[in-house]
């Protein structure tokens, strides 16, 4: 395996909260995670959780309190590793004074073409994103769609091996999604490196080869969609009747959940044997076991939910 | 312009046009046609006077005010709006950044004061019909304007970089304040006759800018010629301390963390 085309060895990112006493809160704690050439990466994780940060790190918009980054071999600190990359920031807002094609000629300005082969580009780019008849439109009239479409195009417009998208689908309507998506899939298809942050889970689920899911600073996994849920453990789902009369199995009787004459339990690959034996003890029904396959959805909530567990002792919460 | 700071330096400028800035020139136009009229009615023999000190007055005033707010604005704008973040993922280095700034606001006030000159010009010869060979004073004037010009803007910049617009301000206006009074500084100081007074006073004579030096207005008003030696020293000043400023500005900003 080559080079990978971004390495992250213990990112930290304290920062200094308060007016008066300042103290220290720590927003990125000892991100390590590599990312492959042609790979499409997915950040995942709630607000607050340093997707941001990690993003405006890589980009050298702030700097670490501790670690180190490269990309495709350079070093975050050098200035020639941002010829080859894109970025799109989170919300991004733009010179409302220029036309989409006046913004697209700036930026590529900065990587040195020609002023034909600039015009060509900008003209392929705003193509590629679907704004070729808006090109001449201020920003300042530009719908949030049509904003977030310019931005990904000024990312690209340099043909860059890596993209970096903050949060490029968030507050667009299903079509604008779609599109985004679209423009996800292209990059891909293209052999590029997309690596992108979102809270969207079904766009991660749906476009990444692998992500990494960070909560509260701290990377809580790294993997492919389905293999990053399937390290959580499967669990198995049980219907059964119970006979008239009898009584649930004590161990059961705070889970089981009753849903008209049926009841229903889940429990834990290792438990099932000892639940199916319970069971039969107390001569109960099995209608049926069926294996649980947890969405990233349910892998995601149960991180949040662990974190904030952890951030708030029990008792603590209560005050 | 196709250097990183001169890329940058185009756009400043085109943001400027496009925010109207340039609009200015039209209360300077109005402004001088009415004094033209007015001195034509009111005054002979000193109507060149009135004409010279009111346009060059005009155009370092409002040149004044365009580089202390657009100036405070430039760092803090771009941050603000968060349109930073996407030119420095390209591969600008801040300070590119930066002296592209400085530059694009220079050249918008450069136009500015260039297109004012041309108006007072165009005023001198409504009210005398023609121009004399000590006028060139007038534009060593204007020269000198656009130095003050520049340096002040240099400051607005640096201030930008770490402080609030509205603190930028009072801290640009302040310093070009004292700028303008530092010899008067200096010299309460020494009638002070306290040595640490003494001493203080003549480092904020050398720190702060020299703004004294550059007013040549009384001088190109009255045709007086101002020495070669004067222009060669206020070049070299305003360059020096224009390039400190905006190394220091650029030493801040570049360890600053955009949030």
């Amino acid at each position: 395996m080559g080079t990978p085309a971004i390495e992250i060895e213990g990112l930290t990112k304290d920062y200094a909260v308060g007016f008066w006493r300042k103290r220290m809160r720590r927003s990125l704690d000892h991100l390590t995670l590599q990312v492959q050439e042609g790979e499409a990466f997915g950040f995942l994780g709630p607000n607050g959780a340093g997707k941001t940060t990690t993003l405006k790190l890589l980009m050298s918009l702030i700097f670490p309190t501790a670690g180190t980054a490269r990309v495709r071999g350079r070093s975050i600190d050098d200035v020639r590793m941002h010829r080859e990359i894109g970025y799109l920031p989170e919300q991004p807002y733009f010179y409302d004074y220029l036309t989409a094609r006046e913004l697209l000629d700036y930026y590529a300005r900065f990587f040195g073409y020609p002023a034909i082969e600039r015009r060509q580009r900008v003209t392929r780019f705003l193509e590629h994103v679907g704004l070729a008849d808006a090109g001449d439109v201020q920003l300042r009239k530009f719908s949030k769609g049509m904003l977030q479409r310019v931005g990904i195009a000024q990312a690209i417009v340099h043909d860059p091996q890596i993209v970096f998208l903050d949060e490029p689908m968030s507050g667009l309507d299903p079509v604008g999604r779609r599109e985004v998506r679209n423009i996800i899939l292209d990059l891909k298809h293209q052999g590029r490196t997309v690596f992108f942050s979102t809270h969207i889970l079904s766009d991660a689920e749906m476009l990444c080869d692998r992500v990494a899911v960070l909560v509260g600073g701290k990377l809580q996994g790294v993997g492919a969609p389905g293999e990053i849920v399937s390290m959580e453990g499967h669990g198995m789902e049980i219907f059964f009747e119970m006979r008239a009369g009898s009584l649930l199995p004590t161990a059961l009787a705070g889970h089981a959940a009753r849903i008209g004459e049926r009841y229903h339990v889940e429990v834990q690959e290792e438990q099932l044997y000892s639940t199916l034996e319970q069971l039969r003890s107390c001569e109960a029904r099995i209608l049926s076991v069926t294996p649980l396959r947890p969405t990233l959805e349910d892998y995601f909530l149960k991180l949040v939910a662990r974190d904030k567990a952890a951030s708030h002792p029990a008792g603590e919460g209560a005050r | 312009m196709s250097t990183i700071p001169g890329i940058v330096a185009i756009n400043t400028f085109r943001e400027a046009v496009r925010d109207r800035v340039l609009y200015n020139l039209i209360f300077f136009a109005l402004m001088m046609i009415s004094a033209s009229i007015l001195v034509g009615e009111i005054s002979i023999g000193i109507s060149r006077l009135v004409i010279i000190n009111l346009g060059l007055s005009a155009i370092s005033i409002f040149g004044l005010i365009m580089a202390i707010f657009i100036g405070v604005g430039l760092v803090s704008k771009e941050i603000e709006k968060r349109t930073l973040y996407t030119l420095l993922s390209k591969p600008v280095r801040r300070w590119e950044f930066l002296v592209g700034k400085f530059g694009g606001l220079l050249l918008t006030l450069t136009v500015n004061t260039a297109l004012m000159t041309l108006g007072l010009a165009a005023a001198l010869f409504y009210v005398s019909r023609s121009f004399l060979r000590a006028d060139v004073s007038i534009l060593v004037a204007v020269y000198f304007i656009l130095l003050e010009l520049a340096l002040v803007t240099a400051l607005a910049l640096f201030f930008s970089c770490f402080s609030s617009p509205m603190l930028s301000t009072l801290f640009t206006l302040g310093i070009y304040v004292a700028g303008v009074f530092s010899k008067d500084i200096r010299d309460i100081g020494i009638l002070t006759l306290n040595p640490v007074m003494q001493g203080a006073t003549r480092v904020l004579y050398y720190v702060l800018p020299n703004f004294h030096n550059f007013n040549a207005i009384t001088a190109a008003a009255h045709g007086e010629s101002i020495p070669v030696s004067l222009i060669w020293q206020n070049t070299a000043y305003a360059a020096l301390y224009v390039a400190l400023v905006l190394i220091a500005a650029s030493a801040v900003f570049s360890g600053r963390n955009l949030k």
